[in-house]
């Protein structure tokens, strides 16, 4: 494998994402909550709107997703924002329109895109990372692109300064999670369970150890995503996470058969927000109660912040 | 590499293609199975079983039928041209999917795990697994398009018959390619439990490697029978190429000879310019599908097309990453056969010869009078002016197509033409 990366460590590592997780849990000892929603659903502008209201509402960091024919790792609920993207006429390029406006919108946010590997690959993985870069995007999460295979986005992010972060799984070997995490750049994402992404009861009971396991690999930053879904959820995960990550519960609130009348998606809007603040209090929350297990001078945060 | 014969080339990669393009989740399953294989693979015992299953329960060696009266529309009236065929329809269950199954089945078996899942397009490999699971007596559920589940109803029947699940996949294009993802998906949860038997030579490594060597029996058979019958190698073999195993299967016998000219054969559906066709080597490009980097059908930002095929079997987006290589390296080439040629032939080999065949099958059949009638034309010959031997993988047989035939041809009256249009009407949306 190559050996174009060091872990990274410590504040200003020149990645966006790495130095938001690290000031959280330094200044305010809790977890990332990162917020993923498609491009383009229900309509690219009113993708926008529904983005910018995650940033109201505190998400921290944003994962926006290219919708994609084949979306092997997601749900049902992914599914169909991503078909509904897909029919209303979604194009990868929009992905650069929305994050340049959301960097105006919110430039302390960063934003990484989620993708699978063929959207990419047929861009060109330079030129991908070149518009991402332009349009200020801070990297992306690659769902079926392991870092084995990876040689190509290793280098082409490598040369324009972006994020990489490959997923683990409980599945992962020792072994896979050193390369992994070795790879990565910004954080690792740690897949609670085995499955797909969906709105589910409870969090893999594996997530903690995979989360330890990872970070005795030599990550420093490990945010645990699939089935996170409320407040209660979330809570329970960044205790122990750098950063906890939503998909569906954000998505689920925007989908419906057809379009919307503009009076029915402000609806929609508020539904996503009350989702978005359950979920922002939950990692706001999560380690408040626990012994105080904080770097020295740094305060806790006790749950005012809401 | 230089050495190393074609037949022999191993995973992960062949040329450029191939891979293992899926979720790190699946990282360890596959490493799993890999291990499995080749240990399989250095033991006499696991051969002594597989080859136990193949004599007593498939019937394999599948025959060799010469075809006469198939030959004289090829080219062959004066008997310059002799076609053969190799008569995979024969096996049990009725197709070449058998050979891979029950490979893999015996992997499971020794892997001890007790869930088999599988797409499943013609529904052939999915009747292959529901029967390996019931004689093994594994879980078995079987992903096939909606689409599908319509188009082969006869064989979802067959699969519930076995004592497996069927599920239809109602997402996408709610053909072979949304049931992979369903597999997949499947899988991604229950990988501790659960063997995903992938039905052909694409997906990740190890599967495009494992099941061609599950396939080569295909080809040695046919190699020996053509020795034995006529004295010598065919001089061309033509096969048809869904995901490829049948082909690859057929092909590999002969990669190291070079005098031996291999021809794939993929969907036209309603030709090229329609756009409506599944001809990965006609209209597709460099891309990465269900685990492997391949030539793909899609569009500018690399989302999967719609491919179309009367042959559900072939109706397939991506192709196996070893003919993806064989295509570049000029060993094997590939052209579209379109339905219209593909019925034709298929009818032809009904009434000729009294056989028929899976729709699929027709293609390569098509494939085979399209070469025969060029060399008649061109004066081509086999070595020293002898007759051109043509050997065509007849890969299944026609049984779970009657119905699409039967519409196709106009076979049914009055009441029962009705309803055959309405359902072709509701099919044509697709
Ligand atoms: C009879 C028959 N031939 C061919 C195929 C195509 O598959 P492959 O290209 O892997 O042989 C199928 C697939 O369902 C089939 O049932």
């Amino acid at each position: 494998m190559s050996t174009l990366t060091e872990p990274a460590t410590g504040p200003h590592t020149g990645s966006r994402s790495a130095d938001l997780i690290t000031r959280l849990r330094e200044q305010e000892n809790r977890a990332a909550l990162v917020g993923y929603l498609p491009v383009g659903y229900p309509t690219v502008d009113r993708s926008i709107e529904a983005l910018k209201t995650l940033v109201d509402h505190g998400v921290d960091l944003i994962e926006l997703g290219i919708p994609y024919t084949d979306p092997v790792l997601d749900g049902p609920v992914i599914q169909a924002a991503a078909q509904g993207a897909l029919d209303a006429g979604a194009r990868v390029r929009d992905v650069f329109r929305v994050v340049r406006e959301l960097n105006d919108y919110a430039p302390h946010v960063p934003v990484l895109v989620m993708t699978y590997w063929n959207p990419v690959l047929k861009y060109g993985p330079d030129a991908f990372a070149r518009d991402l870069a332009a349009a200020g995007g801070a990297g992306l999460i690659t769902p079926d692109l392991i870092p084995d295979e990876g040689a190509d986005w290793i280098e082409a992010s490598e040369r324009h300064g972006l994020d990489r972060v490959f997923l683990v799984a409980p599945s992962s070997t020792p072994e896979r999670l050193r390369l992994t995490a070795g790879q990565s750049r910004g954080f690792v994402y740690a897949a609670s369970l085995m499955g797909v992404t969906g709105v589910r009861n409870e969090v893999g009971s594996r997530a903690e150890q995979l989360v330890a396991d990872t970070r005795a690999a030599g990550a420093p930053n490990v945010c645990v995503g699939l089935g996170v879904a409320t407040g209660a959820q979330a809570a329970e995960v960044g205790r122990f996470a750098d950063g906890v990550i939503v998909g569906s519960a954000l998505v689920r609130p925007l989908l419906s058969d057809g379009p919307l009348p503009d009076d029915e998606w402000a609806v929609r809007l508020t539904n996503l927000a009350e989702v978005t603040e359950d979920l922002a209090a939950g990692v706001r929350s999560a380690r408040a109660s626990a012994p105080a297990d904080t770097p020295a001078g740094a305060k806790t945060t006790s749950g005012e912040a809401l | 590499m230089s050495d190393v014969k074609l037949s022999d080339v191993s995973g992960p990669y062949f040329g450029q293609y191939g891979g293992r393009f899926v979720p790190e989740a699946l990282i360890a399953a596959l490493e799993e199975l890999d291990t499995e294989f080749r240990k399989a693979a250095d033991d006499p015992q696991f051969a002594a079983e597989l080859q136990r299953l193949h004599r007593e329960y498939t019937g394999r060696p599948s025959p060799l039928t010469e075809v006469p009266r198939f030959a004289a529309h090829a080219g062959g009236e004066q008997g310059g041209v002799r076609v053969f065929l190799k008569r995979e329809d024969l096996n049990h269950t009725g197709s070449h999917k058998i050979n891979n199954v029950l490979g893999q089945a015996l992997l499971v078996k020794r892997m001890g795990k007790k869930r088999l899942i599988a797409e499943t397009g013609a529904g052939q490999h999915g009747v292959a697994t529901a029967t390996a699971a019931a004689l093994m007596d594994l879980e078995c559920v079987i992903y096939m398009g909606e689409e599908d589940t319509r188009r082969q109803a006869l064989n979802v029947a067959r699969m519930r018959l076995l004592g497996a699940e069927v599920v239809p996949v109602k997402i996408g294009s709610r053909t072979l390619k949304d049931a992979i993802n369903e597999a997949l998906r499947d899988w991604v949860a229950n990988v501790e439990t659960t063997h995903y038997l992938l039905g052909t030579v694409t997906g990740p490594h190890p599967f495009p490697e494992m099941v061609r060597q599950f396939h080569r029996i295909i080809g040695e058979e046919a190699r020996e029978q053509m020795l034995e019958r006529t004295g010598r190698l065919p001089d061309v073999v033509a096969a048809c190429v869904g995901g490829g195993s049948n082909a690859l299967g057929i092909f590999n016998a002969f990669l190291d000879e070079k005098s031996v000219e291999l021809r794939g054969f993929e969907a036209g559906g309603e030709g090229i310019e329609s756009g409506r066709h599944a001809a990965r080597f006609s209209g597709g490009a460099l891309g990465v599908l269900h685990g492997a980097r391949s030539y793909l059908l899609q569009d500018d930002d690399g989302q999967t097309l719609p491919s179309h095929s009367v042959s559900a079997g072939l109706d397939y987006p991506s192709v196996g990453p070893a003919h993806a290589w064989l295509h570049d390296l000029g060993r094997a080439t590939y052209e579209p056969v379109t339905d219209d040629e593909a019925m034709e032939a298929f009818r032809l080999l009904c009434r000729t010869e009294g056989i028929i065949p899976a729709i699929e099958s027709a293609h390569a059949l098509a494939g085979a009078l399209r070469i025969g009638q060029a060399a008649a034309a061109e004066g081509r010959t086999g070595p020293d002016g002898q007759p051109l031997l043509l050997l065509v993988n007849l890969s299944g047989r026609g049984d779970k197509d009657v119905a699409t035939a039967a519409r196709w041809f106009g076979l049914l009256d009055g009441a029962d033409n009705v309803a055959a249009e309405e359902l072709e009407r509701q099919e044509g949306r697709g």
